[in-house]
Parts: C-alpha cells; sequence; structure tokens
C-alpha cells in the first residue's frame, strides 16, 4: 500500500489548490479525481473573484484570498481579468449603505470608492436610467475556474504530487482510503469533494444550492464591470428557499455571463424555466440592451452550502487523520486559496494568516467535539 | 396578436421530407399538428428553397401538408428549449410555447466537415453548404468551383452549382473507385436510386468525377488560391476560387438529447435509438428521418408518414410502410459501406490546424484530453456560438476525443442561440384553465 503524508480527495478548485499548496510544503501528495478536473461546481462558476463583507468570517478569508490570487494575476491560461465589481443601488436607501461597506472592506485591507449616480453611467452607459449610485471595488477580478484548477494540479504534480485521475474513493479506512478499482493508499486524508461531502462524511450538514446561469454570444466592451445589485446579499445569503439576483459578468471573450439564482435542497441539474425568467426579468430591468443579445448556452450548478454559510475547513473530530475542505457555496472559486492556505498551515502545525476558528467543522458536531 | 402558447395534438420539429412526411398523415387522422422548421421555408435540406429554380413534383406534393387542414405550419421558428410536455420555441411570432401530446422528432442530419490545413479560409465551404448558399443566390457565375469530399451529397451539391452558374474543376470523391464500381452494381434494386443517379450524371456531363481521390490542403494567404489533391495519380495543386468539401452527413441529435432519448451508436456518431414503430425511448415522443440515420429522401418520407401515423395514433398504416422502410433502410446500409472514410482523411489535420472555428482551438490543444467534456473545460473547445456542433462533431470522427463521456449528458440548452427575452418569456397571460 503507498503512503502518502496527504490524500486529497476531489480535484476542484479547493482540493487542487490545497494538494498545490500541500506539495508545494514538500508534502507527498496524492490526489483523486473521478471526473476532469475541475468539473463540478467549479466548471459551473462564474468565476468572480469578489469579497463578501456580510459575515466577518467570510470577508477575512475572502480578502486573504483576494491576496494571495495576485499571484496568478499574470497568468494567461486562466482568464484573469481585472475588470472590477460595480455594486449598483437602486435608491438613496440602498446607496446610503455604501460607506458602511466602504469601512468594512478597508478594514480588511480592500480598496473601493462610492459612486454617484453620474459616475455610475460613466462606467456603465448600458445601465438602466433612474439608479441612485453605487460601489466600485476596482481591484477584483474575473477567471476561468476549471482551468486554474488543472493549473494548480499541474503545479502539484510539478511539485511531486500523484494524481489518481478517472478514479474514486468509495470508502475512508482508518488512515487513508480505498478507490473503486481496490487501490488503498495509506495516509491523512482531507475530503473535498465539494457537494458530494456526505457521500464520505454524512455527520457533515451539507446540501446543494443550484444557480443557473446563461451566457451570450460575443458583444466587447458593452459592459465594462461585473455588475451586482447591492440587495444581492439579501439573495445570496437569505433563507428564501428561490431567489435571483442581478448579477452580470463580461468575460475576456466579450461573452456576457448573466446570474445569478439560488434553489435550496435541489440537487438535479435541470434549467428550470420559472427561475430562469425571473432572473432574466430581473436582468433586464438594470441591464435592458440584454433582451436583444444572442443567448447561446445556459446551464446550472451546486454550491456546496453548510447551515451557516461558511466552509469547513480543518480536522474532523471524531474521526482519525481526516480532514475536510468543503462547503465554500458561491465562494469557493474566490476563497480557495485561502483555504488551502489554512488546510495547510494546520497540517503543519503553524500559526495561520487569519483565525482559522471559525471555519472548523467542529462547530458542527455540538458537544461531540474532541 | 398570435396565440404565444399552443396546444397541439402532435407536434413536428423539422419541415424537410420526414417532418412534412409526419404532419400529413397525423392530420390525416384528425389530429391537431403544429409544423415548426428553423428555415424561413419547409423542404428540409434536399428540398432547399432556391431562388432561381422550381421545385421538383413530388416536393410540391409533399407541400400539401403545409396547407392541410389541421396543420399550424410556424417556419422560420426554432425549438430551442425541452420542457415536459412543450418546448420553448423562437421565430418572428416571437417566443412561442407549443405544447403536444406526442412529438415527432424530424430534425435531420448535419454535413460532416473535417479540419485538414486550411480548411477556414475563406472559400472553403462543406459541399451542403455551398448547394445552400448557391439555392440562396450567392454569386457563382464563372467562379472556379472544386467539389470534394464524399458521399451522394456532392453530385447533387456539385449539380446545383452548376446550375448556378459555376465552372466546376471536377468533383474528388474519396472512397475508391472499386467501392463506387461496387455500389453501381447493387444500385438496380433501388431502380429509383439508379435514376436519381443517372439524372445528376447527365446534368453534371463533362465534369470530371475523380474517385480516391482526396483533398490535403487548401492553400492561399487570406483567401483559397490553390486546392492540394492527393488522387491514385499521386499530388496535384489546382488553382480554384471556390473548395465545396464535405464527407457526407451525421444526424442531428440535439433536440432528442436535450429530450433525454436515448442515443445509439452509428459509426463513429450518434442516432436516436427507436423501435419499428419509430418510438423513441421516452414516451410520446417520435423520430423519423436522418436522425434515426442517414438513410436519405425516400427514407425519411416513409419514416416520417410512420411516426405520424404512430403520433396520432393509429399504428396499422404506420405497420404497413416497414417493408418498404426496411428496403429503403438497406439502400442506406449499402451508402455506409461503400463511402467508409479513408483513414488518410482522419490524418490530415496538423497539430496547429483549428479544429475550434469559434474559439481558435487548435487540433494539438487537445492532446491528452480523454473526451469532449475535459477539452471543453480545458481548452475551450466546443464553447462558442455553436456549441460544439461543429467541432465535436469533427472530433468525434477523428476519435480524438469519445463524445460519450460528457457529463453533462449532451444537453446544451438552448439549440440554437436565441434571443435573451425570448428565455425570459414568461407566458403568465396563459390561464392554466384553459388546459384541456
Ligand atoms: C452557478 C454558480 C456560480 C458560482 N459563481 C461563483 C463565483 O462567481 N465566484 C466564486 O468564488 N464562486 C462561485 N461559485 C461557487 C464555486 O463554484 C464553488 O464554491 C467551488 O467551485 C467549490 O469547489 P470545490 O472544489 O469544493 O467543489 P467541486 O468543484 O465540485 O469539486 C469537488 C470534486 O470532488 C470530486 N469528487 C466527488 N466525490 C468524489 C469521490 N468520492 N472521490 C474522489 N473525488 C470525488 C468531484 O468529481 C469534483 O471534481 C459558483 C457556483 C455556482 C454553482
Ligand atoms: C447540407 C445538406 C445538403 C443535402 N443535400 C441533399 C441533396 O441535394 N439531395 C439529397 O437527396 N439529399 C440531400 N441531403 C440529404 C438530406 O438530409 C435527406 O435526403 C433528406 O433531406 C432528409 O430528410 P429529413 O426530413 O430527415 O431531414 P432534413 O431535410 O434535414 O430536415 C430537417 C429539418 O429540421 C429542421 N430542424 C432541425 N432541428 C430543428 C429545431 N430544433 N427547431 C426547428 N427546426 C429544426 C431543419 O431546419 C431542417 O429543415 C442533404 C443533407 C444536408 C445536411
Amino acid at each position: 500500500m503507498k503512503a502518502f503524508d496527504l490524500i486529497v480527495v476531489g480535484a476542484g478548485i479547493v482540493g487542487a489548490a490545497c494538494a498545490a499548496a500541500a506539495a508545494h510544503e514538500g508534502l507527498t501528495v496524492a490526489v483523486v479525481e473521478p471526473g476532469p478536473v475541475g468539473g463540478g461546481s467549479t466548471a459551473a462558476a462564474m468565476g468572480h473573484l469578489v469579497a463578501m463583507d456580510d459575515d466577518p468570517a467570510e470577508l477575512a478569508l475572502s480578502a486573504y484570498s483576494l491576496r494571495l490570487w495576485e499571484r496568478y494575476a499574470m497568468l494567461p491560461e486562466i482568464e484573469f481579468s481585472r475588470c472590477g465589481t460595480l455594486w449598483v443601488a437602486r435608491d438613496e436607501r440602498e446607496l446610503a449603505a455604501v460607506p458602511a461597506r466602504i469601512a468594512r472592506l478597508a478594514g480588511a485591507g480592500l480598496r473601493a470608492e462610492r459612486v454617484d449616480a453620474r459616475q455610475l453611467y460613466e462606467l456603465e452607459p448600458q445601465l438602466a436610467p433612474g439608479l441612485a449610485g453605487g460601489m466600485r471595488v476596482p481591484d477584483e477580478a474575473v477567471v476561468y475556474p476549471p482551468r486554474m484548477a488543472r493549473h494548480l494540479l499541474d503545479q502539484a504534480g510539478a511539485a511531486g504530487a500523484q494524481a489518481w485521475l478517472g478514479r474514486r474513493v468509495v470508502e475512508l479506512l482508518e488512515h487513508g482510503v480505498r478507490l473503486d478499482d481496490g487501490t488503498r493508499l495509506a495516509g491523512p486524508v482531507l475530503v473535498a469533494t465539494g457537494v458530494a461531502l456526505p457521500q464520505l462524511l454524512p455527520e457533515l450538514p451539507l446540501y446543494p444550492r443550484k444557480g443557473q446561469l446563461a451566457i451570450t454570444d460575443r458583444y466587447p466592451g458593452l459592459i465594462r464591470h461585473q455588475l451586482l445589485e447591492l440587495g444581492y446579499a439579501d439573495s445570496a445569503h437569505g433563507d428564501a428557499e428561490r431567489s435571483v439576483a442581478f448579477n452580470v459578468q463580461p468575460r475576456p471573450t466579450g461573452q456576457i455571463l448573466v446570474g445569478s439564482s439560488r434553489e435550496s435542497g435541489v440537487a438535479d441539474r435541470e434549467v428550470s424555466l420559472p427561475l430562469l425568467w425571473q432572473m432574466l426579468q430581473r436582468t433586464f430591468a438594470f441591464l435592458p440592451i440584454l433582451r436583444g443579445l444572442q443567448g447561446i448556452r445556459i446551464w446550472t450548478g451546486l454550491r456546496p452550502a453548510t447551515p451557516d454559510g461558511r466552509p469547513y475547513l480543518g480536522p474532523l473530530p471524531g474521526r482519525r487523520d481526516v480532514w475536510v475542505a468543503a462547503g465554500h457555496e458561491g465562494l469557493g472559486v474566490t476563497t480557495a486559496l485561502g483555504s488551502a492556505r489554512l488546510i495547510v498551515d494546520g497540517l503543519l502545525g503553524r500559526v495561520p494568516a487569519i483565525d482559522p476558528a471559525p471555519y472548523l467543522p467542529a462547530r458542527m458536531l455540538g458537544g461531540a467535539a474532541a | 396578436m398570435t396565440e404565444p402558447v399552443r396546444r397541439y395534438d402532435v407536434l413536428v420539429v423539422g419541415a424537410g421530407p420526414a417532418g412534412l412526411a409526419a404532419a400529413r398523415a397525423a392530420a390525416s387522422h384528425g389530429a391537431r399538428v403544429g409544423l415548426v422548421d428553423a428555415q424561413p421555408r419547409a423542404g428540409g435540406q434536399v428540398w432547399r428553397h432556391d431562388v432561381r429554380r422550381g421545385m421538383p413534383a413530388m416536393a410540391r406534393r409533399a407541400f400539401a401538408a403545409l396547407a392541410a387542414p389541421g396543420v399550424d405550419w410556424l417556419p422560420g421558428t426554432q425549438a430551442v428549449l425541452a420542457q415536459p410536455g412543450w418546448l420553448l420555441a423562437d421565430g418572428p411570432r416571437g417566443a412561442l410555447q407549443l405544447h403536444y401530446r406526442a412529438l415527432v422528432l424530424a430534425t435531420g442530419a448535419r454535413e460532416l466537415l473535417l479540419p485538414f490545413p486550411g480548411w477556414t479560409l475563406p472559400g472553403v465551404t462543406g459541399a451542403g453548404g455551398a448547394q445552400a448558399l448557391a439555392k440562396q443566390g450567392w454569386p457563382l457565375r464563372g467562379k472556379r468551383v472544386l467539389v470534394a469530399g464524399s458521399g451522394p451529397l456532392l453530385l447533387a451539391a456539385a449539380a446545383t452549382l452548376r446550375a448556378h452558374g459555376a465552372q466546376l474543376l471536377g468533383i474528388h470523391e474519396q472512397a475508391p473507385l472499386h467501392a463506387l464500381r461496387d455500389f453501381a452494381l447493387r444500385l438496380p434494386r433501388w431502380p429509383g436510386k439508379a435514376l436519381q443517379a443517372l439524372a445528376l450524371r447527365t446534368r453534371l456531363a463533362g465534369v470530371a468525377y475523380r474517385a480516391g481521390s482526396v483533398v490535403v490542403a487548401a492553400h492561399g494567404d487570406d483567401v483559397l488560391r490553390e486546392v492540394e489533391i492527393d488522387g491514385p495519380r499521386g499530388r496535384a495543386r489546382l488553382a480554384c476560387d471556390q473548395l465545396a468539401v464535405g464527407y457526407g452527413l451525421v444526424p442531428d441529435t440535439g433536440l432528442a438529447e436535450l429530450l433525454g432519448c436515448r442515443l445509439e451508436a452509428a459509426g463513429r456518431h450518434r442516432r436516436v435509438a427507436a423501435d419499428a414503430l419509430l418510438r423513441t425511448s421516452v414516451d410520446g415522443v417520435f423520430a423519423a428521418g436522418e436522425a434515426l440515420g442517414i438513410g436519405g429522401r425516400d427514407c425519411a418520407r416513409i419514416e416520417g408518414a410512420m411516426a405520424g401515423h404512430v403520433a396520432a395514433g393509429a399504428e396499422a398504416p404506420a405497420r404497413a410502410l416497414s417493408a418498404r422502410r426496411r428496403h429503403a433502410r438497406a439502400f442506406a446500409g449499402l451508402l455506409h459501406e461503400t463511402f467508409a472514410l479513408d483513414p488518410r482523411i482522419h490524418a490530415l489535420a496538423r497539430p496547429g490546424t483549428l479544429v475550434c472555428r469559434c474559439e481558435d482551438v487548435p487540433l494539438g490543444a487537445l492532446a491528452d484530453l480523454p473526451d469532449a467534456r475535459d477539452a471543453k473545460l480545458a481548452s475551450r473547445c466546443g464553447m462558442g456560438a455553436c456549441q460544439g456542433r461543429i467541432c465535436g462533431t469533427a472530433l468525434a470522427e477523428l476519435g480524438v476525443c469519445r463524445p460519450e463521456a460528457s457529463s453533462d449528458g449532451g444537453r446544451r440548452p438552448p439549440l440554437f442561440p436565441v434571443r435573451l427575452a425570448a428565455l425570459a418569456e414568461s407566458f403568465t397571460h396563459d390561464p392554466q384553465e384553459k388546459r384541456p
């Protein structure tokens, strides 16, 4: 039986980032992935690198991760494009909340600026009339997530990691894993299987939150920033079973990626038309010009969601040598790099750059924490 | 205002020979029939409207279906999305919700285009593509045109191009001479086909027809100047203005896949699987014509009629057509044998040759990517406006990336690029009470 310092289960962007970080530290790493690298939630994601500031823990992890992303900004194959984020306020009430958000972002080391109505239309002339202004976060960017996952896995490979592609982990053993072809690998295990987490670790609550996206043909220059409504967090983190929000992205190709919707507890990948209608109607209310653009593809994806909206990062009490990096919901592309650092620092017993406590899986296991 | 929510007993998608026959057969039983086609005119590929020339008598008879009582003909209308019991379509009447009890897929075929050095130069098109352009009035008079590739479509395309004034430099068929001879010897079993072939040859009198002859490269700086050919007499370069090259047809299974119909292997490609009464694996969904495998016009007409009958609940008239269908399908089998592609053709593309034209992906970028989904995620191959319809088919033919392994199950809505406004149409003015 082959022995490793770490066996990473799943090569989505989170697993790939953990494998790269661990291999970089000199650990001997195995990675197991049954499908294409980055072919899970990672392949469905919008790829917006964004700081969400409504939860302090989420803000700390996204701000930390955004700094780590800077190392990859020059990498052509991940299609990194620093378009910045423009949060749009519909009315004075929403605009009034902007200074507090700017202050919160500044507290995490992120630059943001208030934008009045005139500036808003200078920045994005296609926005519907009558909007109040907004907030611009100029350093944020968009990437192509599956290629980043692949790049990270290549980095891990270059540092000596071994990949079992086309293989699935079917069982966690006392000290290792068993693959679907019977192979056994020995060593500490990191489960990074996204929405499939409950299959291997049923004790951790995790459910899918489905999202739908539509992408258009190429219309270069039509919009310049990732555009979101300031009310987005209500949709993103609200308890509603189903919600939609204005969330539109210019791809480096000139295509326009249109989001976003959330449906809790839905695991099928079918396009649900009623939600698509709502999502597009919402989009047209902010960007009427999109009505006439040609959509070339609609797809859905599943966000791995936890009950408190924070990922699970750390050792799993009650199991020997089992670690978790999963449950990043709608922010895992952004936060994969920070998550990987937290995991590796934890494995090596180092003091991490940010407080790891809010993300420890133990928080969900009640009194069972070891 | 036209009614955006429509309800039919039988909805037929595709108004080629198969779809027209299906609509007519279903309507003959009193069914309310909807017939949609993405093209502005009926006729499909073989009876595509020609701006200059009339329609054959057989086509005129088939077009009677468009005016048959009970048939709602919706030209220029694309079925783009499938929902349980209805399709979302978009066209000149805006977005439509087309509800059905039974659905007939008569979506036909697409041309197989394969990459070779120079195939993306302006001046190079598919053979069927050139034929369609000619019929739309594309100026050809005096142009030197070379037709190449494989299959009977080359003759049909050449005849149309010539009728529109092109100066044909020759037809280069990749199949070897002996295969064509065997084919000709067996043709009398299908007298209609033999006559068709003869008629085409007569219209093409004086045009060289070369067997065992493959286009290996197209040369030119910014447009096509020369075509390089590898034939029984060695390599040669021919100066020419237009190259029409197609390697036969592949069933269009897009809508069937969206609906979740089972597909089966057809050589290196796939066709819709159906039983003897043309029922697909999905309840209430039938298929006819090229979607079931390349069989040609006559096969499409017979299957269309069968599917139309069964969809309207009349099995007996469909069973009565079974023998004719088998005969027609046997001809299709002969075509496949005769025009099987020479392995030389699979090796033409170089690492630098583009395979995905929408996203500019060269063949070399796909090395070591086991399946089409991997290729898409890693290289963007197939992510553009055509959504892999062209490159995915070519890659399957080349055996480079397996199509079956796609974990999105081939479902790629919408079927065609569509206005976002059409996808946002909620049809809320449709009162549920109106349901039967
Ligand atoms: C519509 C949508 C839009 C999004 N937009 C954004 C965005 O703009 N910005 C952002 O930051 N985030 C976004 N996200 C969130 C982001 O996609 C996820 O948080 C992130 O991809 C999660 O990565 P992961 O590696 O945990 O999961 P995954 O990418 O799903 O990877 C898990 C991997 O584990 C593998 N696996 C499963 N079971 C096993 C097993 N038994 N053995 C071995 N391997 C296994 C799977 O095959 C898979 O490859 C979006 C998500 C969706 C759905
Ligand atoms: C480019 C080309 C040229 C050809 N030329 C000839 C020729 O000259 N002579 C010959 O004998 N055979 C020709 N063929 C072969 C031809 O396919 C068959 O002979 C015959 O047309 C098959 O009939 P069908 O009804 O099955 O399909 P088709 O005639 O292909 O009809 C299918 C129809 O379905 C429509 N359709 C498909 N999907 C949708 C959708 N989602 N929504 C709405 N409409 C849809 C298409 O627009 C098309 O009109 C050609 C084929 C191709 C691809």
